[in-house]
């Protein structure tokens, strides 16, 4: 059994059975590392990818769902050499403890800059009341989603 | 902040992709330490100077640290002492931490000791090195040592002559004793400690490379789940098939929220006419689609697939198959604390001070309490184990690799030297976690696997039920004031189990799945952990001056919810019950709460955050609350022997639904000599928010059959829209060591939340957490 979904921009034939969460084919099948398990139950947000520009908990989300649908994860936004903005600012925000919440918050707060480019604080709050963070870093997180949005965070 | 060098990721990510590509180098003895001079920190018992620091012929330092990244930035802090003492570009160390076979053992990476220990170990074993390499190339120069000079790992002579580290690496004789003789620079020659460097570990974790355990993937590697029995101590009867046939239908996503239900639960009855049955694990097996193994070992019972998703299923299945003997029934959470104190404790006066008692005293008492709380890291624990030619590898985000070694050889019933742990950074941790005990689990399915890896990441259920808790205490305190108004007698009793059951515990296993084994291990004794650190009694020795003073530890020995070490130990709820209470003695004296503390503390350093954050926050002695809004102030030095933090938290109190807002607090912070502030202004706000959090949220619920936080909808914590704006005023004092701040500002914050609440509404809650509901019940009484 195999099925096509299209991720970051290509497509793959996976071998997984059409309820598959998605979590488990990005991770396993493609090696792709960005999105988490943290619950299994779209509770806590580090699964987060985005589903055709929207952010979708990838661990409630069967493959088969997904058609033809754009699938992004934080691997699709930026490299190294070249991260993208808000990437780049939660680098220069040293916006992480442990992390392991960071890369569902990245993708969450691109939806939300790719539809308000130019949030509130509390917008960006509002927007990330889902994904949740155990270290404290709350502060840091909104203080870079806002310092990407400055340096035009749609790049 | 310093830019991010391509080479510093690639430092960065070094570690876990060297972990398991490098075969090791030297292996480290221990050294008894008997009959040699005592070295500063954890240099005494890994005393070979190669152990910690190594050259390469390119010039490049490799530098070993015992020590592991947890978030806190450790690593990165670490390769600052490093890179400042030898003299290099801190691109050019790479660090290794945390592996049986390539780093010293420094213990469990806990009780914000890095710093202390490892930094200490590195400066000195740093100096020397460079020292070693100063003489060498004095010698080849045929010049003084004191006429070189050292730049990035350079050295030149008057003349201009130059030779790099890596032109004497070989020749460096490193395998020698540490002697802690050479000079440390002085902080004003530093150029990289006390620097804002960035983390190295920030990368990968923003990209999506591979920054954690959860993100290794072996060839070959299999994925494994573990069935949990319903509730502690049952044991597994067998199976019945009658439930096997039962399922299927729905989809994973349903399959995966389902098990998170059974989890810690006894199977549903069977419906009528279905009859349970014995069943052959074969069978069992076969009928298992994507099953390569089904493992039980007495009531230990785990599955292992080719797909993850197939284990998970399978784990599923097996849940509502298995039949288990139910275990001790939990005690009533409501009337937990009744239950705690009417246990037999061990009991130890550990500070005593004795002065007249004056005449006229006015006497104050009160009890507080503190719940049972969750570590609750983000992502459940994980590991991978491969068993390969007789030799178990464990890649495991454990605190300590070296006591978890020692655990699971005792529980393999394996020798040490055939296990290997390497450390790989895991979701949290805020203390000892699952992290040790899903080690065991991978180790046990992987005897199953031919060989090949096994990754075994519990569930979110799982990690709820079974993880060790911070313990629930009761602390009782009493007072005499002066008739002018000075504290003249303190009494102060806590009530605690241990707070630590660490594979490190001598005399036993501490190992979960160990004690469901077919030959079941026994965990160790709970012990009294002595002063100054304390376990229940961490900062319960006031550092404030009073005259006359008792200070006693009830270790509770029986343990009905599993308990450990929780970011703090006893420390957040002392604080909280001592500044709460200096706080009540305050208003019984008509005092002022920041001059009251300040009458009563010498501790010049401790006056000095107090003062500094009271003028950062604009304190204004003797405001009142006004039903809703009022400011509060905490202070503790952590252990009476680290980080010394003062905060003050601006509360807000909804007094229809109950709830308290947190809009802004303040933190004053002397940590000694900073190494990287930007790194411990992080840890100090990160203490802050996951105190807050802690404080108006959360609890573990249970009843008498099972524990009922078992994910986000039963344990929230603190959202985005709910945190405090923090500002942190950092007191550096280059002159002094040191001092571990990881978990110093805990304590502070609960105190500063729950004085601001009884400044505003002159109603004191003395029961942790603050919910709307008992908010409500103490503004109606």
């Amino acid at each position: 059994m195999a099925i096509n979904i299209k991720v970051n921009g290509a497509m793959h034939s996976v071998p997984a059975e059409p309820d598959t969460p998605l979590l488990y084919v990005l991770r396993n099948d493609l090696g792709l590392n960005g999105a988490k398990f943290g619950c299994g139950l779209a509770q806590c947000g580090a699964c987060t990818v985005l589903v055709d520009g929207k952010p979708a908990r990838s661990c409630v989300t069967p493959i088969d769902t997904l058609g033809q649908s754009e699938i992004t994860t934080v691997e699709g936004l930026g490299t190294l050499e070249r991260p993208h903005a808000l990437q780049a600012a939660f680098m220069a925000e040293q916006a992480a403890q442990c992390g392991y919440c960071i890369a569902g918050i990245i993708m969450a707060a691109k939806a939300l800059l790719d539809r308000n480019p130019q949030p509130s604080a509390a917008e960006v709050r509002q927007a990330l009341a889902d994904n949740l963070c155990r270290c404290g870093t709350h502060n840091r997180i909104v203080r870079a989603v806002l310092r990407a949005a400055q340096n035009g965070g749609r790049i | 902040m310093n830019a991010i060098s391509r080479r510093d990721v690639v430092a960065g990510l070094g570690g876990i992709t060297l972990a398991f590509t490098l075969a090791p180098r030297h292996t480290f003895a221990q050294q008894p330490a008997t009959q040699q001079p005592r070295l500063p920190g954890s240099l005494d018992n890994n005393r070979l100077l190669d152990a910690w620091i190594r050259i390469g012929t390119d010039g490049n330092a490799t530098v070993c640290t015992g020590k592991v990244e947890l978030g806190q930035g450790i690593v990165t802090a670490l390769a600052q002492i490093a890179a400042e003492e030898l003299d290099l570009p801190l691109e050019r160390v790479q660090m290794i931490s945390g592996d049986t076979e390539r780093t010293p053992n420094e213990g469990v990476t806990a009780g914000s000791q890095s710093i202390e220990n490892s930094g200490t170990a590195l400066r000195l074993a740093g100096a020397q090195v460079r020292a070693i390499l100063l003489e060498l190339a004095a010698k080849r120069l045929g010049v003084d040592v004191a006429a070189l000079k050292v730049a990035d790992g350079v050295i030149a002579a008057p003349d201009g002559r130059k030779l790099g580290y890596g032109e004497l690496a070989a020749a460096a004789d490193l395998h020698r004793e540490a002697t802690a003789q050479a000079r440390t620079k002085p902080a004003s020659a530093h150029r990289i400690v006390g620097k804002s460097i960035a983390r190295r570990d920030i990368p990968a974790k923003v990209m999506g490379g591979a920054a954690f355990v959860q993100d290794l993937r072996l060839p070959g590697m299999l994925h494994g789940r573990v069935v949990r029995p319903p509730g502690y101590g049952a044991k597994l009867e067998g199976f019945d098939e009658a439930r096997i046939k039962a399922v299927r239908g729905g989809t994973l996503v349903g399959w995966i929220a389902e098990r998170e239900m059974l989890q810690g639960r006894i199977a549903r009855p069977l419906g009528d006419g279905a009859k349970a049955q014995g069943f052959d694990e074969a069978r069992l097996k076969a009928m298992l689609p994507g099953v390569v193994a089904v493992v039980r070992d007495g009531s230990f019972l785990g599955v292992i697939a080719e797909r993850e998703e197939h284990a998970i299923k399978a784990s599923l299945v097996l849940a509502e198959s298995a039949r288990w003997t139910a275990g001790p029934r939990l005690p009533e959470e409501a009337r937990i604390y009744d239950h705690l104190l009417a246990l037999p404790t061990e009991d130890k006066v550990v500070n005593e001070k004795e002065a007249a008692l004056p005449g006229g005293v006015k006497v104050l008492e009160a009890t507080y309490r503190k719940p049972y709380m969750a570590h609750a890291a983000i992502g459940p624990s994980c590991a991978i184990a491969q068993l390969t030619d007789g030799k178990m590898t464990v890649w495991t985000h454990s605190q300590g690799v070296f006591p978890l070694r020692g655990n699971l050889a005792m529980a393999l019933k394996m020798r040490p030297e055939n296990i290997r742990c390497i450390h790989a950074e895991g979701s949290g941790c805020y203390g000892h976690n699952a992290a040790d005990d899903v080690a065991l689990d991978a180790a046990l399915l992987a005897r199953a696997a031919g060989g090949r890896p096994v990754r075994v990441q519990w569930m979110r259920a799982d990690e709820f039920l079974w993880e060790p808790f911070g313990a629930a205490m009761v602390m009782k305190a009493r007072a005499a004031l002066s008739p002018d108004g000075r504290i003249a007698d303190w009494n102060y009793d806590v009530w605690s189990n241990t707070h630590s059951t660490r594979p490190s515990e001598p005399g036993g296993v501490n190992l979960l799945a160990s004690w469901y084994l077919a030959e079941p291990q026994r965990p160790s004794p709970p012990r009294m952990q002595p002063q100054p650190n304390g376990g229940g009694d961490r900062n319960a020795v006031p550092l404030y001056d009073f005259p006359r003073q008792r200070i006693t530890n009830h270790l509770i020995r029986e343990m009905p919810l599993r308990v450990s070490a929780l970011r703090t130990l006893g420390a957040y709820a002392n604080v909280f019950a001592m500044e709460s209470f200096l706080d009540e003695l305050a208003l019984l004296a008509n005092a002022d709460p920041v001059a009251f503390r300040l009458a009563h503390m010498k501790d010049a350093r401790a006056r000095a955050v107090i003062e500094a954050v009271a003028k950062k926050a604009g304190w204004k002695p003797g405001t009142r609350g006004d039903g809703s809004k009022g400011r509060g102030i905490g202070f503790a030095k952590y252990k009476n022997l680290a980080t010394y933090v003062a905060v003050i938290a601006d509360v807000e109190v909804d007094r229809a639904s109950g709830r308290i807002a947190v809009p802004r607090i303040y933190a004053a912070v002397d940590a000694g000599q900073i190494i990287n502030p930007d790194g411990l202004e992080n840890q100090i706000e990160g203490g802050i928010v996951q105190s807050m959090s802690w404080t108006l949220k959360e609890e573990v619920k249970f009843d008498s059959s099972e524990i009922s936080s078992r994910d986000w909808a039963t344990y929230p914590i603190l959202t985005m829209p709910e945190a405090p704006a923090v500002e942190i005023e950092l007191i550096d004092r280059p002159n002094e060591r040191s001092l571990g701040a990881g978990e110093a500002s805990q304590g502070p914050a609960v105190a500063a939340i729950a004085n601001a609440f009884a400044a505003a509404t002159g109603k004191r809650l003395r029961d942790l957490p603050l919910t709307p509901a008992r908010v409500k019940a103490a503004l109606q009484g």
